[in-house]
């Protein structure tokens, strides 16, 4: 197989000079002529000399600078130095060039995933999202004129629940983890802060974990079991995290498929929550539950996860979506939006943002979380895409990601230098303990092949150094499988 | 005029997408793991583009009119912003890359860093939070850290003012900390007097002051410099809710007034769309003192790698950070956009968006001046409020006024907020709203108000030509149906 | 305004009437206008042991929610579970049907420090202002 041309290698260098950049050159980044009248002309304001003055008769200010009057002298119109503006032809021409800077999954195989991953996503759901109508819309407080945010989001959150086999979903967080972190506090709030421990899995998304610490620093919570806590050893098997649950203890987080990729029955570590009164919380794919067994069924008390696989893209970490759904009872200490069904005047259907009493503008110091700005047009990128799959097509892709995996992994278990762990069963990642580390594989693997191999384990688990986690996913046809097989006999061979 | 939800379109077989086929020989699937059904909806891709395209048309947004919400800065969303973030090298970026693969996208985020920086007077900015809460959240874990990093654990008393957002007192409580709320006086400045003797009675415990400038009355704080150095007398910081840095573009910068930690909305003053209700992108910046406790990590330039032609650019994390508030780096995708709007604008192009946002804001402020009352009566910023009432027409509110508002073909301004002002109308036009605009704009508020006084049902009965009539939100609340589930 | 001879107020508009050693505690006729159209109310756990003063509860409308606090210190002693589905019975019937909770005072010698009827409606009178 002919190994594919890398047309961008190691040490590729931004073409543009920061110091350029600020400076301003003749050429490309000229400041633009003036107007007559001292203003630019800028695109995004329509005013002309005559509006600016009969604006300012009418005001009866004698100048616009006049209306700042108000503003300590001493630090009024800073002369900001930033570079200055540019037409769009060279705006774009700029941002292509350092677009074009990047090697991304659209210019060669891709396997990395670890929380962030390159699936598909059909036509249907830019062309929806570039409606201006939902885009350049705000939060819909006017129920009358936002029927069409409002019923998405319903639509939306039924959808989730089917997924997560919950009985109510809000209608989004700022992405899997602050959605985990939130999850956190809504346990505490279910115990009225009567119970101060969490239980984590070390197989929750490192990442993850940080924020829910990062989010309760100030409430006094102990968060365990992923680190050494007194007697207590990290909780490699959920059995031994069911151990470390006590009356004490709030919740339990533990990530379906886990960190490693794989699937366990979570049926165990729901009752031992549920025997101490502790509510489970899964951090859940939602593209492997187009295949497996939904939380809801375990008896999870909480779903929670990261949605971007359904209709996000990559792009660089963000933006993503938080997914969030729990039990009926729990609604009231959930956070975030919530769309929920009534009538208008007349009888007809409609949509409206209820219990909103929960949130901050009407709550403030007591509300149930700050957050307000949610993700609404990612989620309205996953309900086009939930429905687009719908109920055959999400569950074939998800069993497309499951062969390929499986497929690579048996492929690569059998290379000189590889062995892929695979004691339980696994859905789209697996990880594989590599005879050389992995930064120097994943080297070889984009400078000869141009591949962007997989996660290094040994970032977050010492004990896991050298252990490689490759994400394969229906973006991944067997050939690039077959070359990422070669391209790593390749890494460790030579 | 409603449509159908997607579950009542859905037929048996349907489906919108076709996938590849198995090209690989398959293996069992786990026994014991497998769901047994997946009740997603089962429609064509003509279905569901109809469906979407008829719910978009029973919304209301920027791009169809004036959208006039206070401290929302609804401002045009360029379209250039849209292109550039679904450029491949960008939309395709995995997080995990090596940088090496990345340098694009971190000259991206470093230089946007670097014009935050610029454009609020601050050392340093990161761009991790998701959103205006996020930041404030943020923000204040900073300032608790900043004090248990000096050894004065004890502090935890926020002075927060009773004009602020929701979220100020909210994300107090959050960090576990108490508010302690701070009255506005006549001219709906910061009550001194009151601040003066809240900063004695907590000295020892005050971590500091949550302070929005513009306030959400539209006014310029014209006591921020006496406030910013009270704080600092008692040992406490400055915090600065940025969701009206459209006045400050380029007029005064935050860091300048005394504050030492803020909040950017990338969603409202730099153009990136609201999207029905986010993502929106909430960056902090800090003064020097507390740059080391940003959550990170945040973009550096790599000066032993660099060349004086060649930046290199590298994660990191600053020294003592609260921590990361999200996974991953922070919205991307926004970054590019309020990256593009920066390129597009300049510098001097910062300042006329502030300028004539505040002139828009007072030409219009002017034009109802006499019908509405103005509660505080003086040069507004970005926004002003008035009140929704009329002597001559008791019963009228301004509820009343904003529903009316939409048989008009505008967005109402939100009602009720601030807290502090009766019947509360909040109206911010931004800068790239016409004269002419404006003037429609006027004319409809001027009308509704005679309408008030004529006819006043035809303002109880609003919106009359909406996709639908006034909701029942009690009814709503009572029955929940947050789901739809078959019959 | 309606109030009811046999029952104390307090500033935070919640009525007390003795019922043998309990008092019955729930939101006063110019509380639940004030709110209007209830939708919710959080309820405390039977046995929890407060201070007086300390919020035992939550009624919610659509635009407000109001926090609601112990009159004295006691245990809670029993909840008005009818209101999980029928909040609107706090608009109805105030005193009656739409009472929240009781408990068991740890000083009942603190009732006679609660507001009088005449008391508490000049208060509110001057709170409507």
């Amino acid at each position: 197989m002919a190994r594919v041309e890398s047309s961008r290698r190691l040490g590729l260098r931004v073409p543009l000079s920061f110091a350029v950049l600020r400076a301003g050159v003749p050429g490309i980044l000229a400041p633009p002529p003036r107007s007559c009248h001292g203003f630019s002309h800028m695109p995004y304001i329509p005013h002309s000399d005559p509006d600016r003055e009969e604006m300012l008769s009418r005001i009866g200010a004698p100048s616009i600078e006049s209306l700042f009057e108000c503003v300590p002298a001493s630090v009024r119109f800073p002369e900001l130095d930033l570079p200055p503006g540019l037409s769009e032809i060279d705006v774009r021409r700029e941002m292509e060039s350092l677009a074009g800077a990047n090697y991304s999954a659209a210019d060669g195989p891709c396997f990395l995933g670890a929380g962030a991953y390159y699936h598909f996503v059909p036509a249907v759901v830019d062309a929806v999202l570039r409606r201006g109508e939902f885009y350049t819309a705000y939060t819909p407080y006017q129920p009358e004129i936002s029927q069409g945010t409002l019923q998405t989001v319903f639509e939306y959150q039924t959808m989730i629940c089917a997924l997560t086999g919950m009985e109510v979903s809000n209608a989004s967080h700022y992405d899997g983890a602050t959605a985990t972190a939130e999850a956190v506090i809504t346990a505490i709030n279910v115990h009225r802060l009567k119970r101060r421990k969490v239980v984590v899995s070390p197989w929750v998304h490192p990442e993850y974990r940080a924020v829910v610490r990062t989010y309760t620093q100030g409430m006094g919570l102990h968060v365990v079991g992923d680190v050494h806590s007194g007697p207590m050893a990290p909780a490699s098997t959920l059995e031994a995290l069911g151990e470390q649950v006590d009356g004490d203890t709030a919740c339990v987080i533990v990530q379906y498929p886990d960190f490693l990729g794989r699937i366990e029955d979570l049926s165990d570590v729901a009752e031992a929550a549920h025997e101490a009164g502790a509510l489970l919380v899964v951090v859940a794919d939602p593209i492997g539950l187009g295949l497996l067994k939904p939380p809801g069924e375990y008896g999870a008390d909480i779903v929670v996860g990261e949605g971007q696989g359904l209709g996000a893209g990559l792009t660089f970490g963000g933006p993503y979506l938080g997914f969030f759904a729990t039990r009926d009872k729990y609604v009231r200490r959930m956070a975030g939006r919530l769309v929920g069904q009534t009538v208008d005047a007349e009888g007809k259907r409609g949509f409206v943002l209820t219990l909103s009493t929960r949130e901050q503008h009407i709550r403030r110091e007591k509300a149930s979380s700050n957050i307000c700005t949610n993700q609404g047009l990612i989620a309205l990128a996953a309900a086009v895409y939930m429905a687009a799959m719908g109920r055959r097509g999400l569950r074939e892709l998800s069993e497309l990601c499951y062969h390929r995996a499986h497929y690579a992994a048996d492929q690569i278990d059998q290379l000189e230098g590889y062995t892929v762990l695979r004691e339980k069963s696994f859905f789209k990642e697996f990880a594989v303990r590599c005879r050389r580390p992995v930064k120097a594989i994943n080297a070889c693997l984009i400078d000869e092949w141009g591949i962007l191999g997989g996660y290094d384990l040994g970032r977050d688990y010492p004990h896991l150094q050298g252990h490689m986690l490759v994400c394969v996913t229906e973006m991944n046809p067997r050939e690039d499988i077959d070359l990422l097989v070669e391209a790593l006999g390749d890494a460790c061979g030579a | 005029m409603t449509q159908p939800l997607l579950f009542e379109i859905s037929r048996p077989g349907r489906c919108a997408v076709r996938l590849p086929d198995l090209d690989v020989p398959p293996t069992d699937l786990p026994a014991g793991l497998v769901r047994s059904d997946l009740p997603l909806p089962e429609v064509s891709e003509s279905d569901l583009v109809r469906h979407y395209t008829r719910l978009s048309q029973m919304n209301y947004a920027v791009d169809i009119g004036l959208y006039p919400l206070g401290s929302c800065t609804m401002k045009h969303n360029p379209r250039i912003n849209e292109e550039m973030a679904r450029l491949p090298g960008f939309a395709y970026l995995h997080p995990y890359q090596d940088e090496e693969t990345t340098q694009g996208a971190l000259f991206v985020g470093y230089s946007l860093q670097q014009f935050l920086s610029e454009i609020g007077g601050f050392a340093a900015v990161s761009l991790q939070p998701a959103a205006g809460a996020q930041g404030e959240l943020a923000g204040v874990l900073m300032m608790r850290a900043y004090h248990i990093d000096r050894g004065d654990p004890q502090r935890d008393v926020m002075l927060v003012p009773d004009s602020a957002h929701g979220t100020n007192p909210a994300t107090t409580s959050m960090s576990g900390l108490r508010v302690i709320e701070i009255p506005s006086d006549g001219r709906g400045n910061v009550d001194l007097a009151s601040l003066e003797t809240a900063c004695v009675e907590h000295s020892s415990r005050l971590v500091g002051m949550m302070l929005t400038n513009p306030n959400t009355l539209g006014l310029f704080e014209q006591n921020v410099e006496e406030i910013t150095a009270l704080v600092h007398e008692h040992g406490g910081l400055m915090y600065g809710d940025g969701a009206n840095m459209n006045a400050l573009l380029g007029i005064a910068r935050p860091g300048d007034l005394g504050f030492d930690v803020l909040h950017y909305n990338l969603h409202k003053t730099f153009s990136t769309p609201h999207g029905g209700g986010g993502p929106g992108c909430g960056p902090v910046g800090a003064a020097a003192s507390l740059a080391d406790f940003l959550p990170g990590p945040v973009v550096a330039m790599d000066v032993e790698q660099s060349e004086e032609d060649a930046p290199h650019f590298t994660l990191v994390v600053p020294p003592k950070p609260i921590g990361r508030v999200k996974a991953f780096y922070g919205h991307f995708g926004i970054w590019v956009r309020a990256y593009t709007y920066v390129r597009m604008l300049g510098a001097e192009g910062m300042r006329r968006v502030a300028e004539h946002a505040v002139l828009n804001a007072n030409y219009l402020m002017s034009a109802v001046k006499g019908v509405y009352p103005i509660p505080y009566d003086r040069t507004c910023m970005h926004e002003f409020v008035c009140e929704g009432r009329f002597e001559d027409a008791p019963d009228v509110r301004a509820l009343d006024v904003s529903k009316r508002l939409i048989d008009y073909g505008f967005h109402p301004p939100p009602n009720y907020f601030p807290l502090i002002v009766r019947e509360a109308l909040m109206i911010e036009p931004t800068e790239t709203e016409s004269k002419e605009t404006l003037d429609r704009f006027a004319d409809a508020l001027l009308a509704i108000a005679e309408e008030a006084r004529v006819s006043p049902e035809l303002l109880y009965d609003a919106p009359h030509n909406a996709p639908v009539r006034r909701l029942d939100e009690v009814a709503a609340a009572r029955n929940m149906i947050l789901r739809w589930q078959p019959e | 305004m309606d109030l009811i001879p046999d029952a104390r107020y307090t500033e935070s508009h919640e009525w007390v009437r003795w019922d043998g050693d309990d008092l019955v505690c729930g939101i006063t006729d110019h509380a639940q206008e004030s709110l209007s159209d209830v939708v919710y109310v959080e309820l405390p756990d039977v046995g929890d042991e407060l201070e007086t003063g300390d919020i035992w509860g939550v009624v919610e409308s659509v635009k407000a929610a109001s926090d609601l606090h112990m009159p004295m210190g006691g245990q809670i002693t029993g909840v008005n579970e009818a209101l999980e589905d029928e909040p609107e019975i706090v608009n109805k019937d105030p005193y009656g049907a739409g009472w929240m909770m009781r408990f068991r005072p740890s000083d009942p010698s603190q009732y006679d420090m609660l507001l009088e009827g005449d008391v508490y409606e000049e208060f509110a009178a001057q709170e409507e202002g």
